[in-house]
């Protein structure tokens, strides 16, 4: 490994820095905002629907663009996921199925 | 929808602290596993392995650690790190907004040192509990702390195993983002009225992945869905 690797240069310094800054006040603003408010009801109807719209637009794009491998194995996750709702089940089993099909020549 | 019947106060203990890390233990094997993956990614980029150590701590969100990497070229484009590092974080704002009933019971002072650990996941799992009535402030702060911990020895890790490995195995991680999300929509998924915003969320986000590049479809997607469910309860 050469020196210049291990020592930090300002201007990559002053980049993570900016990164760090940048990430918090996402972090804190929407929070922040929020709370110069009160809230109706109708803004927490909006707020509790945030969740579930978020997961779904976090997943969709990745399966649908992922092809049929990961298509069986989300089925695949889907299902123990709802039927035990734990994470780490879910994991499991899309993992091990989509592994399984990338190592089928039929499905590849 | 989640039910949003404010308790007198919100509980902030210990045993919600626990509760946390315990719950959280899954999410962070998940963190965990693309730690590795960033660190060895960032050890075969331009950036030191101090520097990728160091921003695993102060900036704390992978997506946005992982972008940046291919930006991370000499001379470096320091604006251009910083926009593209928001831009991927805005979804964080919408997060952050949608835990502030649960919060603004504190002090101002714990507030904001809990929300400097707010990930994805951990606001997944708290909504989540929070949905099946968990009372306890302090289960957000214990779940962002053990991943927080992932992250960054997992980063560690990545960093000095990189010089060894080639080609991370991209098509298991994806499927362990993909399960924690779907676990997280079952857990809550309250029935039809949740097919409105569920339902739209995903095709804005679909569509919007089409069209434009980088993450957009995450915070499009959501807001549609979300104001979609209330376009829904107000006019239908």
């Amino acid at each position: 490994m050469n020196m210049s690797k291990i020592q930090m240069s300002t201007v990559s310094l002053a980049a993570i820095a900016g990164m760090a800054v940048g990430t918090y006040l996402t972090r804190v603003g929407g929070y922040w905002l929020v709370s110069q408010f009160e809230l109706t009801p109708r803004f927490q109807a909006w707020l509790s629907y945030v969740p579930g719209a978020i997961f779904v637009s976090l997943i969709v794009p990745k399966l649908a663009h992922g092809g049929p491998a990961k298509w069986i194995a989300g089925l695949a996750a889907l299902i123990v996921a709802w039927r035990s709702g734990n994470i780490l089940y879910s994991m499991l089993a899309g993992i091990g199925v989509v592994l399984l099909l990338r190592h089928l020549p039929v499905v590849a | 929808m989640l039910e949003y019947n404010e308790p007198e106060r919100t509980e902030f203990s210990k045993t919600g602290l626990v509760a946390g890390v315990r719950q959280s233990i899954p999410i962070a094997l998940g963190v965990f596993t693309y730690g590795i993956v960033f660190g060895i990614l960032a050890r075969q980029s331009s950036l030191g392995p101090l520097e990728t150590v160091l921003m695993s701590i102060s900036v704390f969100g992978a997506s946005a650690q992982f972008v940046v990497l291919d930006l991370w070229t000499s001379p470096l484009p320091v604006i251009a790190i910083v926009v593209t590092t928001v831009a991927v974080n805005l979804r964080l704002l919408l997060m952050g907004a949608s835990i502030q009933p649960w919060l603004k019971r504190l002090t101002p002072r714990k507030t904001y040192g809990i929300l400097y650990f707010l990930n994805d996941e951990s606001w997944g799992l708290t909504m989540r509990a929070r949905s099946n009535g968990e009372n306890d402030a302090a289960f957000l702060l214990g779940s962002g702390l053990i991943v927080f911990a992932a992250w960054i020895s997992a980063t560690a890790l990545g960093v000095s195993i990189g010089g060894l490995i080639q080609n991370p195995a991209k098509y298991g991680l994806d499927m362990a983002f993909i399960a924690i999300y779907l676990t997280l929509l079952a857990g809550v998924w309250n029935g039809r009225e949740d097919a409105i915003p569920v339902g739209i969320a995903a095709l804005a986000a679909l569509a919007t992945s089409v069209v434009i590049a980088g993450n957009w479809y995450i915070i499009i997607g959501g807001l549609t869905g979300s104001i979609a469910g209330v376009v829904r309860d107000e006019y239908v």
